[in-house]
């Protein structure tokens, strides 16, 4: 992702562990998409608060990828094609 | 345009021009000049008519007549597909760019990655043209402001992304594009679009903010 100007407050989100259910959209990291750009998509598609979406798209920048949705196949297989409609690279995983 | 803000901001100052998007009690506002205007309406257009190109369609289809299926004429299965928002893509594009743009849905399974393809890849263009078109409708082509409503400033995002998305691709833009983004001379024919790139970001981001 591309830095953008912004200051980005560290929210204190409990890290919960990921729930044992079998698939999983993954958004990766991408040097065009800007970090601003990917916590509203975040907001807007998953309807996270700010905090949790700036956490994920922090995980993202900085772990090259994260889970950002969990769920039976045919849920994980529209967020992808959400995302894909915002330009964001996401995947459909069984595992994370 | 609103006539209570006409007097103030029809001088149509440097600093407005290039002060990107504003929230205000009746949407995301912005200014453009007749050169900005025309770059982004020329890059947005490139982009759907890439994504809408027909000769993907076309290919797709000749493979479909290889498979097996029956040559009809009109209303065939061809048709039918097409209308209930089904493709025969089931590979990832060639060009590059497209590739970015309508990506594999499953890292390693080309089998899956197929099957979504066939099953999202019409809507998804349809998507990223219809937020094309909202960008064409809404941007005078001689410039002007530019008032957008929620659902139309999220097209504009999208619109404005995928535009930076294939430019990120022409410009080969990795994490570390800004320390060598040197390295690209004032005779590299892509220098012009460092600078598009850039400022596409910065518009972007203020369209972010000003939806935020």
């Amino acid at each position: 992702m591309s830095v953008a100007p912004a200051e980005v407050e560290r929210a204190e989100t409990e890290e919960k562990a990921v729930p044992d259910l079998p698939w999983v959209t993954i958004v990766w990291n991408d040097p065009v998409n800007l970090m601003s750009y990917v916590t509203y998509v975040f907001q807007t598609v998953f309807g996270y608060a700010k905090p949790k979406a700036e956490k994920l798209m922090l995980d993202v920048h900085h772990k090259g990828r994260a889970v950002v949705s969990v769920g039976a196949r045919e849920a994980m297989e529209r967020d992808a094609e959400t995302l894909h409609g915002y330009g964001l690279w996401a995947t459909i995983s069984h595992d994370s | 345009m609103s006539e209570e803000e006409a007097s103030a901001s029809d001088q149509g100052s440097l600093e407005e021009l290039m002060g990107g998007f504003r929230a205000t009690s009746s949407g995301a506002t912005a200014r453009f000049g007749a050169a900005q205007a025309t770059i982004i309406r020329d890059l947005v257009g490139q982009i759907a008519e890439l994504i809408s190109d027909e000769g993907t369609i076309a290919r797709a289809q000749a493979e479909a007549g290889e498979t097996g299926w029956p040559d009809e004429g009109p209303a065939g299965p061809d048709d039918l597909a097409k209308m209930i928002g089904l493709t025969d893509n089931t590979t990832l594009p060639d060009d590059p760019v497209l590739a970015r743009l309508l990506p594999d849905a499953y890292r390693n399974d080309p089998e899956a990655s197929g099957e979504f393809r066939r099953y999202t890849e019409q809507g998804l263009r349809s998507g990223k043209i219809a937020a094309a078109r909202t960008v064409l409708a809404t941007l005078p082509p001689k410039g002007g402001r530019v008032r957008l409503s929620e659902p139309e400033g999220q097209a504009w995002l999208r619109a404005l992304n995928d535009v930076r998305l294939a430019l990120g691709v022409h410009l080969e833009v990795t994490d570390d594009f800004d320390d060598r983004v040197d390295e690209i001379g004032p005779d590299d024919p892509r220098s012009a679009y460092v600078e598009v790139y850039h400022w596409l970001a910065f518009l972007q981001e203020s369209l972010v903010r000003a939806l935020s």
